[in-house]
């Protein structure tokens, strides 16, 4: 599943995308907004997205975390738009047989998603 | 040809559009259109260095060619997540 939305993102959509009886581990990353110098005065964090690549380059992300990870099946959804302190702005899912690909496939993809999406917070 | 650059955050910013019109010729290099930035709109040539060129949606290489018709961006460091 890859989605890229203005709409608050749903962890139960990215555990149901990812569920399979084969796999036996399931990692989530939920990355959210906080309080820091880019919300000052506690105003929401802006998002803009490159769209259609965005969408691309979390597809090619998708694939490749299961070429790298055999079995293992991803979610990625990113939110866009202005974003509320404490809500999300990122969720990863992974789900693998077993728990060592799990970990590892859900970590690998938020460092490539920060790495090479082309999404940036606004500056306040 | 004429491309429009499409630019996003800070090039965005620094330029005052979220388009460029240029005028490169069929084929052209990187360096081509940096070349064509730089008349257009030097204030994204400070960019050139950290921003990546994307082509048809995807990053380019060194050695990319950019066709009529083609879909070019500029792609600053990137903050998602």
């Amino acid at each position: 599943m890859i989605r890229l939305q203005p709409e608050p993102l749903s962890v139960d959509a990215a555990l149901a995308a990812v569920a399979s009886p084969d796999c036996g581990g399931t990692t989530v990353f939920i990355g959210t907004v906080r309080a820091d110098a880019d919300t000052p005065g506690g105003r929401p964090l802006r998002y803009e997205a490159y769209g259609p690549m965005a969408l691309r380059e979390m597809e090619r992300l998708e694939a490749s975390i299961r070429e790298r990870h055999p079995g293992a099946r991803a979610a990625i959804l990113h939110r866009t738009g202005d974003i509320p302190i404490g809500e999300a702005s990122v969720v990863i899912a992974v789900a693998a047989p077993h728990r060592d690909e799990a970990f590892a496939a859900c970590r690998e993809a938020i460092e490539e998603l920060k790495k090479n999406v082309p999404i940036w917070k606004e500056a306040p | 040809m004429k491309i429009d650059l499409l630019l996003f955050a800070q090039c965005r910013s620094a330029a005052g559009r979220s388009a460029l019109p240029i005028d490169l010729p069929d084929g052209a290099g990187i360096d081509d259109l940096w070349a064509a930035v730089g008349t257009a709109c030097p204030a994204l040539l400070p960019f050139r260095a950290a921003a990546r060129v994307a082509v048809n949606r995807a990053y380019a290489g060194l050695d990319a060619r950019i066709r009529a018709g083609d879909e070019v961006a500029l792609v600053p460091p990137v903050s998602g997540g």
